[in-house]
């Protein structure tokens, strides 16, 4: 059953100490499917996304990941990992680390140590995010916020995962780039079938990107489905966040 | 559903003849990680004469799959491949892949050695500038602080005197303590030799008021309050807090500097105090112990034994420490660039510096004040 589930929540709550951030969320996600998780700011979807990958554990309720439950289950969580791309919000670069290094990262810890087959997979992937080769030399601290966001999707990227996990991916990027970003990752997505789960606001992306929308909003997930479906949801922040003026514009 | 299938490739004798090279199985980054085997074999076939590849049964394909056969290939595809359409253009890319020079130049001449010698000498004095520049800069704010006493931080500076200073009481004690037995008990052993046990207080006296009392507590505090400024300056300049602090127009010596060199330079006498009592405390356990000098004795020739000014001469050396560990952190907090390498390798330099220092300053203490205090 939960085989046809890329991700799967039953009944999910989190709190942190008195503070109940998910309630009750409950969710299948079918495999090759990119879910755009959308929800006021501090609603809880960075830690759904890092519940995702097991980094932290939900209070209450089971995750299933790939078919198989996340809870008490660390060596399937290690394996999840080397097939699980993760995307930080603020990039999560490695400071003592070039860019090269940083995205050649993943691949090293997996075993390669080829430096031509790393450097040319490294210079490819750094091109497809639409940075220069130059760029491989630099730290993270010499980069800015766009860039960080494209080396941290880079490395996300590197080992072609069968899960992607996305938090805010195109927030601090330029509408050229995040544009780019969106023609990447729909060409990846035809070419390699991985499911995406990511957190966005980025309108254009909910409808040009996303097959499928997760909407949070107190507490609970509100609406669930096809753009389409979501937006005849009766929740106010869908009414707030699908129906203002820019929204009519996006989506008319 | 994250298991896949291990690559395959095996020889195929055809009817006609040739020869062909059946692929199988997912070749991708995760099960290619050894490729060893599969790279022998492939260049083992590749010697086969109008050999014909067939990667039909390939379930799946990455870039790590298509590039390590590319490579193999010798960078073209072969003249008689078959395979699944929708991998084919997964090679176009390594096709079009033009790569830059992406290494730093690595020679080594005669020329780029004096060049790096120059480097050096130019930090070295580039640091001490930098040094002298943040003295300058404390001076300047202590005058200014005089001026306008309500710009003290006064917040800061109790706070940064209840971190360094109160909560470095248990441990300055254990160890003064644990000391002053050592100390007591050794000597105890030689001045029995001599019968000359009442000199113990002589010797306790002097040697912990005057030299380890303020030295241990400044060995402690330069490495338990010297590495925390220095860190958490660093991590300032990581997340950028620095920056913000400059963007309000507020001053980082005054708001950072100042306030630690204040707590430092009053809370390090204060603990020194502490230490040489709790070591003399040690001291006087031991001796009554080991030579049956009880404590009322002690009490009534320490003053005797040890003239007033060694008091004063370490409390002035403290002070002195405390400045030095306080100003010495804050350099080095300063000098960290926002990675964790640079934090890490600056802190050791912040406690190894002011360690340094500390025992220097001491020496100087010594020369200068020879004469002074001896009874
Ligand atoms: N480690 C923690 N301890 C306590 N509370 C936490 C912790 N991490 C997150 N929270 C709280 O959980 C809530 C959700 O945080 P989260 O980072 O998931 O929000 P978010 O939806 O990603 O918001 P944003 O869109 O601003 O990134 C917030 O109210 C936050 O204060
Ligand atoms: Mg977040």
């Amino acid at each position: 059953m939960s085989d046809s589930c890329a991700i799967k929540l039953v009944q999910v709550w989190t709190r942190f100490g008195d503070k109940l951030i998910h309630q009750d969320i409950n969710l299948c996600l079918p495999h090759g499917e990119i879910l755009g998780l959308v929800g006021a700011s501090g609603c809880g979807k960075t830690t759904l996304l890092r519940e995702l990958i097991g980094l932290q554990q939900p209070s209450q309720g089971d995750i299933y990941v790939m078919g198989q439950s996340l809870l008490n289950a660390a060596d399937y969580k290690r394996q999840l990992r080397t097939n699980c791309g993760m995307l930080f919000q603020k990039g999560a670069l490695f400071s003592a680390l070039s860019v090269f290094e940083n995205i050649a990262f993943p691949l090293r810890e997996l075993g390669f140590n080829e430096t031509k087959l790393i450097t040319r997979l490294v210079l490819m992937k750094l091109e497809s995010v639409g940075l220069s080769q130059q760029d491989a030399r630099l730290k993270p601290a010499d980069l800015s916020g766009g860039m960080i966001k494209r080396v941290a999707l880079a490395r996300a990227l590197i080992l072609e995962p069968s899960l992607l996990l996305l938090d805010e991916p195109t927030a601090g990027l330029d509408p050229i780039a995040s544009q780019d970003f969106v023609n990447l990752l729909s060409n990846l997505h035809q070419e390699l079938a991985f499911t995406v789960v990511m957190v966005t606001h980025d309108l254009d992306i909910l409808r040009d990107l996303c097959t499928q929308i997760a909407v949070l909003a107190d507490r609970h997930l509100v609406a669930y489905g096809t753009l389409a479906e979501v937006m005849n949801g009766e929740h106010p922040f869908i009414a707030q966040f699908f129906h203002n003026q820019r929204a009519k514009r996006v989506f008319q | 559903m994250l298991l896949s299938s291990a690559p395959l490739i095996e020889l195929i004798h055809l009817d006609n003849g040739l020869y062909c090279a059946h692929l199988s199985g997912t070749w991708t980054v995760r099960t290619l990680v050894d490729q060893a085997t599969i790279n022998q074999q492939i260049s083992q076939y590749l010697t086969k004469p109008n050999l014909s590849w067939d990667m039909r049964s390939v379930t799946a394909l990455d870039s790590v799959g298509t590039l390590l056969l590319w490579q193999a290939w010798g960078e073209c595809l072969p003249t008689s491949l078959q395979l699944k359409p929708e991998h084919r253009p997964r090679f176009a890319r390594w096709q079009t892949q033009v790569i830059d020079d992406i290494s730093a130049p690595h020679t080594l001449s005669y020329a780029r050695l004096s060049q790096g010698l120059q480097l050096v000498m130019a930090g070295v004095v580039a640091q001490l500038v930098a040094f002298f520049i943040l003295l300058g800069q404390l001076v300047l704010d202590s005058f200014y602080v005089v001026r306008y006493p309500n710009r003290m931080p006064w917040a800061e500076i109790s706070r940064a005197i209840y971190d360094a200073g109160v909560r470095a009481l248990g441990i300055t004690a254990l160890v003064g303590f644990l000391i002053g037995i050592v100390l007591s008990y050794l000597s105890a052993l030689q001045l029995k030799m001599f019968g000359a046990e009442i000199y113990i207080i002589n010797i306790l006296g002097l040697s912990i008021i005057r030299e380890l009392g303020p030295l241990l507590a400044a060995i402690l505090v330069a490495g338990r309050s010297g590495s925390a400024m220095t860190a958490q300056i660093g991590i300032m300049r990581v997340t950028e807090e620095l920056d913000a602090l400059s963007a309000m127009g507020i001053s980082h010596s005054l708001r950072l500097v100042l306030p630690k060199v204040f707590a430092l330079a009053v809370a390090m006498p204060l603990l020194s105090v502490w230490t040489s009592s709790m070591a003399l405390c040690g001291g006087m356990f031991s001796a009554q112990d080991t030579l049956d000098i009880n404590y009322q004795q002690f009490f009534q020739r320490l003053p005797d034994a040890v003239p007033l000014s060694n008091v004063l001469i370490g409390l002035g050396k403290s002070m002195v420490f405390g400045l030095v560990i306080a100003l010495v952190a804050c350099y080095y907090g300063f000098r960290i660039q926002p990675n964790t390498v640079s934090l890490g390798n600056q802190t050791t330099n912040s406690v190894v510096a002011a360690i340094t220092l500390v025992i220097m300053i001491d020496a100087v203490f010594a020369i200068l004040f020879m004469n002074t205090g001896m009874p």
